[in-house]
């Protein structure tokens, strides 16, 4: 169905401009389409950021959100990753209640999720994890009736499984601009 | 050398071919208008800059060059937001330069501190927010090339006064706009292109539905001979009007919801449409569950954003339109579609004699009577330059225009006030074009202060106000669709032939058919600026006409009892 509303994924090699980002947000606040979640970061190339932006929009928009973003001029390359060979990962720091009777148990679940305790308080501790959504959802869920008095995760990180560049075409202005663009059929 | 970037911004716009801007100076651009005593290009001086907007916007309709604008910061800036959106919605080439309070005061709501790259970054194409003398120039050549290239549309570059101030060494060369990346829009797609021929070849009751893209990259010849070689009809877009000649006889004229009956039918009926450089609007489309049900589509369009975003194409051919066109030609079948251009013609001959033209001369004088007259009387070959609203359909209607570019209107956006400033930048692009300002009576009253702009700069602009009393589009929603309520649609207005009189411009008040020809005469003959103000039936309205979201099939036509001795259709 076309009018399904499906997580999409997209990822961007953007100009690291002031104002790049408000450009890209705008697109989909104009539309009404939330941002579920949001994380841009350096490359290896200086003055280019690679965002991964994850909203929940049907097939029809994510065409016209992908084409849009395309127009930006600040916008190098994008590529919407929903439906490729992707890793998904996200990073958390779950802050624990731990008092003396239930920090062994807690330790063991950590270790189960191969998350890591990071600080140690005497009355909490820090829990760090990577992993995708559902394995932070899960070690979330566990530990949730110890306590927990606040935490933190970033957005997705996504990359293309094997030698294949996500978003292709982000080596730089001046290599990009000679690079026929592969990323895009309509 | 040293400069200032004042100096540069100067230089830059000479070095770009820019003859005239169109600006009002003010605090933050101080510095700017002070290096303009040192420059040969000719400065307009507008009364109000939204005004300044249009008039680029004019100007750029009217050549295809960029038009380019000036104002201070915070007001003067704000102002130019309905210009900036216009030029957006019509894709058209304009660069806005404005002033801004110094770098250091950024973002304390210094004097006539605005935010201007943040209100206009959904409404331009690019928009630079400039702090340094040395990134004024990369700016404005960057600015230019964004303007004009691919799909176009306006550019602002936000200048702040110590950047005007300082200097810097400038080197033309060194401020060349890099390329970032290359265009999706380069590569034509060799595989889609016989798709298409394939569609083309199998149809049996193709339309083309030619649009403001075929004028913006110059393909008239190539779409020409591409409709002539496969004898396909063309209906027109509003702003397509111009890219087909009206007087060909497989020009079927505008679609849509002021659309003639046989265009829409035909759309309708079509089996295949080939829409070149338009983007299915809703005013085009009516209800798209019901739009074309039978037709293929074959989209050609210079931007991917617009392709199956309302209506979705078979074949979409992503690229410039005229090397596009000019791919299909050689590899294009001759075909006559007689019995389909048979059975359209037929239904146009139905729908004649509810043409207005076909009436008798009743006493009454129809909007229609004038502009069907204003046709004839300027051959055809006018620069018509309309607001928005009854007067810009009938205009659309019944001023037949055989070239591109002498139709400008404001479409997508749909704003009045447009016509007199645009007519003002049309005029200085053109100056050897008779340039006409079609307006009804509320539009005027939105922008007529650029009358003095008008006086100022010597421009032989003639302005036909078609005065019905009311704000007529409106009104006649109201009738249609609020069971005749008027609510804030009389319109009092003073007496124009007295105000053009105060700017020193002459006018004649006309009220009967008889009296349209000669007043357009003695207007065309004088050599200056002059306005003829057409008080027209009050109750008027545009037919036929598709109600918003209707389905274009199901037009509302014109009223029978017009037609008096005439037979019903």
């Amino acid at each position: 169905m076309r009018d399904r509303l499906k997580q999409h994924v997209f990822v961007l090699y953007v100009e690291n401009e002031p104002g790049v980002l408000n450009r890209v947000a705008s697109l989909f606040r104009r539309r009404g389409y939330n941002i579920e979640s949001l994380t841009v970061g350096h490359t290896e190339r200086p003055g280019i950021s690679r965002m991964t932006i994850v909203t929940g929009i049907t097939e029809g928009a994510a065409q016209r959100v992908e084409a849009n973003l395309y127009k930006l001029v600040n916008v190098l390359s994008v590529q919407d990753v929903t439906f490729s060979s992707t890793i998904s990962r996200c990073l958390a720091l779950i802050k624990v209640e731990a008092h003396e009777d239930s920090r062994p148990r807690l330790m063991e679940l950590v270790r189960v999720f191969r998350a890591r305790v990071i600080d140690l308080a005497p009355q909490s501790v820090i829990v760090e994890i990577t992993g995708s959504e559902s394995k932070i959802q899960a070690l979330m869920d566990v530990l949730l009736p110890f306590g927990i008095p606040e935490m933190v995760r970033t957005g997705q990180v996504v990359m293309s499984r094997g030698v294949q560049r996500t978003a292709s075409g982000a080596n730089g202005a001046s290599e990009l601009a000679l690079e026929p663009e592969t990323s895009h059929s309509v | 050398m040293k400069r200032t970037g004042a100096e540069i911004i100067w230089d830059c716009l000479q070095r770009l071919g820019v003859k005239c801007v169109f600006g009002y100076p003010g605090g933050a651009i101080l510095p700017t208008y002070d290096a303009l005593t040192r420059s040969s290009i000719h400065h307009v001086l507008v009364r109000h800059e939204q005004g300044a907007t249009h008039m680029a916007d004019g100007y750029a309709r009217a050549t295809g060059g960029v038009g380019v604008a000036m104002a201070t910061s915070g007001p003067g800036a704000t102002n130019m937001v309905t210009g900036i959106a216009t030029a957006m919605m019509d894709s058209s080439p304009i660069v806005c330069i404005t002033g801004q309070v110094g770098s250091k005061v950024l973002g304390t709501d210094a004097f006539q501190e605005t935010d201007i790259t943040g209100i206009t970054l959904p409404i331009t194409k690019h928009n630079y927010l400039v702090t340094r003398a040395e990134d004024i120039g990369p700016a404005i050549r960057e600015a230019f090339q964004i303007a004009s290239s691919g799909r176009p549309g306006p550019v602002l570059i936000d200048v702040t006064k110590d950047a005007q101030n300082s200097s810097c060494d400038f080197d033309w060369d060194a401020a060349k706009p890099r390329a970032r990346r290359v265009e999706r829009t380069s590569f034509v797609d060799v595989a889609k292109l016989a798709e298409a021929l394939d569609l083309i070849h199998g149809a049996h009751r193709p339309v083309i539905l030619a649009g403001h893209g075929i004028i913006v990259s110059g393909a008239e010849r190539e779409v020409l001979a591409f409709a002539e070689a496969a004898r396909i009809p063309v209906a027109l877009t509003l702003l397509g009007i111009g890219a087909f000649p009206a007087s060909h006889p497989l020009c079927l004229g505008m679609m849509g919801m002021h659309g003639e009956p046989w265009v829409n039918k035909a759309i309708q009926e079509s089996d295949l449409l080939i829409a070149l450089g338009m983007r299915f609007d809703d005013r085009v489309t009516g209800n798209l569950k019901t739009y074309a049900p039978n037709a293929k589509k074959i989209h050609v369009e210079i931007d991917p954003a617009e392709i199956n975003k309302n209506v979705r194409a078979d074949v979409p051919l992503i690229g410039d339109l005229r090397q596009v066109v000019q791919q299909l030609l050689p590899r294009l079948k001759q075909a006559d579609h007689t019995d389909w251009i048979a059975q359209i013609d037929d239904s146009k001959s139905a729908a004649a004699v509810r043409d207005i033209q076909n009436l008798p001369d009743n006493g009454h004088l129809y909007a229609a009577h004038v502009i069907h007259d204003l046709w004839r009387e300027t051959h055809g070959d006018a620069v018509v330059v309309t607001d928005v609203g009854q007067h810009q359909m009938w205009e659309a209607q019944y001023y037949h225009h055989d070239k591109p570019r002498t139709l400008i209107t404001s479409g997508g956006l749909g704003t009045m006030g447009f016509a007199l400033p645009a007519a003002i930048g049309a005029k200085c692009a053109r100056p050897d074009s008779e340039v006409w300002v079609v307006v009804g009576d509320g539009g005027f009253q939105m922008t007529m202060a650029e009358l003095a702009t008008v006086v100022q700069e010597k421009l032989a602009i003639k302005i036909a106000i078609i005065n019905n009393g009311y704000l007529g589009m409106v009104r006649q929603w109201q009738e249609f669709f609020y069971d005749g309520r008027y609510s804030s649609t009389p319109l009092l207005s003073p007496d124009f032939v007295k105000l053009a009189g105060a700017f020193g411009i002459p006018g004649y008040n006309v009220t009967a058919r008889s009296q349209v020809q000669p007043a357009l005469c003695a207007v065309r003959e004088y050599e200056g600026p002059a306005l003829i103000n057409f008080q027209v039936e009050q109750e008027d309205s545009v037919f036929p006409m598709v109600p918003a979201g209707a389905d274009l099939h199901a037009m509302i036509r014109r009223p029978t009892p017009l037609v008096e001795s005439a037979s019903d259709a």
